[in-house]
């Protein structure tokens, strides 16, 4: 398999406060692989995600160590703007949150940010975008319907559409189907497994079969460290932790 | 048994309450209503007073309180959803936010009188506007800031964290998420509060008494800087100026009316809007 | 750039209410101060007489803080009863629909201009005292009182069932569990938890009422002397701004002298209110919400 690093984390440490919430943490992240995190609630795979795009400074009184490199940038660097960074890593968030704007809007709402004012530019860019999240055949004829008539499902395939049409390179999920039913779930996985020819991707579930189905990597984090980190096929068969492998076998979580 | 009949005599207690304050509140609606509407015509309403305040209408201060209460809204708008929104989105830190919070609760806590003299020593006598709309405008517009505020606030915080994050996970930057995200989506609530404040500015008294009020002015007011006739000013000064008080009386119980149908209007307009959207966010 | 700019824009801005709010501070003491180069604190405060006009004026404020006092305390035994009772019966008795109905009708009553209550003391209040109580005039303490209760009742009613639904149903549940009557709950259970915050309302019903101007310059009579009884003519401090200030020659002693009640009355509301955020703080906290 080809391994070309596209974010590589080097020994970063994230305080709330004076929690120490991520602690040494290394780990590579592939090109047009998708990577997994895995772990209990509260082991910080959350919060590494948001890192990842800078989304931790929503949260104020918090503090960044080590370096997170990616094309070159470090990311932890508060001189480079976190606006720059997240038009190219972009993020599908937990909870399905649409904007209360129309479908079309909601898609174009990134290019119109960054300045694109052309309209056949912006109208073939929606419809890429929502082909290429599976969702273009269910909303193609109502596109100036509210988002927020959509089922869960379709909102949360509709903020992954939002999320390509802005040509992001790396695609963060958090939990993409923590709240959704499993077909729409199987959709979303069958989804991320098209993106990653295209994209580079990594995903935070609790779900375990989740991380076996979709994910090439698997990092297992456990209180704010990382206990484990490797091929998702090694980590599912054979563990070198034994705290990964209690957790696997569903011992605790 | 005597368990049950102290908890009927308390609740029996509880609903006189709230039966007498309704019903006193009642009576002083049906009163100024029952007796105003005989004096109300189109007349009365399109007119200027006559005769020494004895006949005619009471049109200019109908304008006037127009103006005053305009007036204070395009000056407290502007700089109370600006605070709103530094106290909402840019999450001041410790100290910096706490003394914003706590000066606009004081500022709220103010009474009108006050603001009235503080009216009169800065915006009339110190900026040397006179008795005038502006000054009036601008003293108003103080008094409603804290109102426009908490209101604008309220607005802004039930607006979902989520699609802020959505928007900036985007690339959008904080003002554009503002701008196109946050604003549009607060903005129902946001007009609540200022419809809510027009009813209040309206209504005050006497914040205008030395800043903008007059108690009769020859046709309209001509520029910012003219004073004014005004509905609450005039109501006070028909009963206690000039010398026809028995007909002063009747033109008062109309611009009573008159005042407490504009306000009770534009207040059940707000809370009836701000009802529906407390219902629809849960 | 264009970000920080608009950073900047609005932190600034956002110190309006701080700026005006140091300015009223500023106004009050650069025009009231001058008062006491004249008369000292203490003669000002106690004295027993207000003749600001005459060609040797008395400047004693005595009677216009006991008018002050008498008016708000009598309006706090109108106002508290009704709207800590109304704010009750909406929280316990009163069904789904009912509150549906009486809470928005109450806000909307609170709307009400304070003029009209003013006037409505005026033409309807005052006949009816003069008559039942035999008197000179209508215009006195207790109409003032009455009507600055009703007026203040919407508001204490509001804040009162506010500082109610603030208190956690486990509460009332855990209550009920032991085998107490809905009564029995209500008066040992939820009063007592939710009391601190009712009695925020009450100060902060308090402190509106002891400045509010229009109604008690409408119907409290007048008279700067010092009040003996509920039905005298009695003239609160801020009935004596309002009426005066319009002929109080600019910069003069009498001028300087209404600027010093206006301090105090600002001092007496602002340590109300301090007093009341700071209650309404630890209650929050006591009941586990964030404060």
């Amino acid at each position: 398999m080809d391994n070309k690093v596209e974010i590589k984390v080097e020994k970063v440490n994230f305080f709330y406060g004076k929690i120490h919430a991520l602690k040494n943490i290394n780990l590579d992240i592939y090109k047009n692989q998708v990577t997994a995190i895995i772990g209990p609630s509260g082991c910080g795979k959350s919060t590494f995600i948001r890192l990842l795009n800078r989304m931790h400074e929503m949260v104020t009184n918090t503090r960044v160590t080590g370096e997170i490199l990616f094309n070159g940038w470090d990311i932890t660097d508060p001189s480079i703007d976190a606006v720059e960074i997240r038009k190219r890593i972009g993020m599908v968030f937990q909870k399905p949150n649409p904007f209360p704007k129309s479908i079309f809007e909601n898609i174009s709402y990134g290019l119109k940010v960054n300045g694109i004012k052309n309209k056949p530019f912006i109208e073939n860019k929606v419809e890429w975008a929502l082909k290429k999240a599976a969702l273009w055949e269910e909303v193609k004829n109502r596109l100036s319907d509210s988002a927020l008539r959509l089922s869960g499902g379709q909102q949360q395939r509709l903020c992954i559409a939002r999320c390509l049409a802005v040509e992001s390179e790396v695609i963060l999920f958090d939990e993409p189907c923590a709240s959704l039913d499993p077909i729409s779930t199987a959709k979303i996985e069958e989804l991320i497994l098209e993106l990653k020819k295209d994209y580079t991707i990594v995903i935070v579930t609790h779900n375990m079969q989740q991380a076996a189905r979709v994910s090439d990597h698997t990092a297992f984090f456990l209180m704010g460290e990382l206990i484990e980190f490797g091929k998702t096929q090694d980590i599912f068969t054979k563990p070198y932790d034994v705290k990964t492998e209690a957790y696997i076998t569903g011992r605790f979580g | 048994m005597k368990k049950n009949s102290v908890q009927n005599v308390g609740f029996f207690a509880l609903f006189l309450c709230i039966a007498s304050t309704i019903i006193f509140l009642g009576l002083i609606i049906y009163f100024i209503s029952a007796r105003g509407i005989q004096v109300i015509s189109w007349e009365f309403l399109t007119q200027g007073p006559r005769m020494g305040m004895t006949q005619g209408g009471i049109a200019p201060a109908i304008v006037g309180t127009f103006y005053l209460t305009m007036g204070a809204i395009l000056f407290a708008l502007p700089l109370g959803l600006a605070c709103a929104i530094y106290l909402c989105e840019y999450y001041p830190k410790g100290i910096i936010g706490h003394i914003i919070r706590i000066s606009i609760n004081n500022l709220a806590g103010v009474p009108s009188v006050v603001f009235g003299l503080f009216g009169f020593a800065v915006f009339v006598k110190f900026f040397g506007f006179g008795v005038s709309i502006l000054s009036g405008s601008l003293t108003l517009g103080i008094l409603i800031l804290p109102l426009i505020i908490s209101s604008s606030q309220e607005a802004l915080s039930a607006v979902p964290q989520s699609i802020r994050e959505a928007s900036l996970s985007l690339g959008a930057t904080k003002w554009g998420t503002i701008k196109n995200i946050v604003l549009p989506t607060a903005l129902p609530g946001i007009l609540t509060g200022v419809i809510l404040s027009i009813g209040r500015a309206a209504g005050e008294t006497a914040p205008i008494l030395f800043t903008a009020a007059a108690f009769y002015t020859h046709g309209y007011p001509r520029s910012v800087f003219s004073e004014v006739m005004a509905l609450p000013y005039h109501i006070y000064a028909l009963m206690t100026e000039g010398t026809h008080p028995d007909k002063q009386t009747a033109i008062a119980y109309g611009c009573s009316l008159v005042l407490l149908f504009m306000v009770l209007l534009i207040s059940g307009i707000a809370i009836f809007i701000r009802q529906r959207q407390r219902g629809l966010n849960g | 750039m264009k970000e920080k700019l608009y950073t900047w824009i609005f932190t600034v801005l956002a110190f309006s209410s701080l700026l005006f709010l140091i300015g009223i501070i500023i106004v009050l003491f650069k025009e009231g101060l001058p008062i006491f180069k004249h008369v000292r604190v203490l003669e000002l405060l106690l004295g027993r007489d207000w003749y600001p006009t005459y060609s040797t004026p008395e400047f004693g404020i005595l009677p216009l803080i006991l008018a002050s006092v008498w008016v708000t305390a009598g309006a706090i035994l109108v106002c508290v009863p009704l709207g800590v009772g109304s704010a009750l019966y909406l929280h316990e008795l009163a069904g789904y629909k009912q509150r549906a109905i009486l809470k928005p009708l109450i806000e909307l009553l609170a709307s009400i201009p304070s003029v009209v209550y003013g006037f409505f003391g005026m033409v309807i209040l005052t006949p009816f005292l003069q008559s039942f109580f035999h008197l000179p005039t209508g215009l006195c303490a207790l109409n003032a009182s009455l009507v600055l209760g009703i007026m203040a009742t919407p508001t204490v009613c509001s804040l009162s069932d506010d500082a109610l639904n603030y208190v956690p149903k486990a509460f009332r549940e855990a209550s009920f569990a032991v085998g107490a009557s809905r009564w029995q709950t209500l008066t040992q259970v939820v009063i007592p938890a939710a009391g601190s915050g009712i009695s925020t309302a009450v100060i902060l019903g308090m402190s509106r009422a002891i400045g509010e101007t229009m109604t008690v310059l409408m119907v409290a009579g007048g008279a700067a002397v010092i009040p003996h009884s509920f039905l005298e003519p009695v003239r609160p401090m801020t009935a004596a701004i309002a009426a005066e200030m319009g002929e109080a020659p600019m910069g003069g002693l009498h001028y300087h002298a209404l600027f010093a009640i206006a301090l105090i009355l600002f001092l007496t509301t602002f340590i109300f209110n301090i007093i009341a955020e700071i209650i309404s703080r630890r209650f929050r906290i006591k009941l586990g919400l964030s404060g």
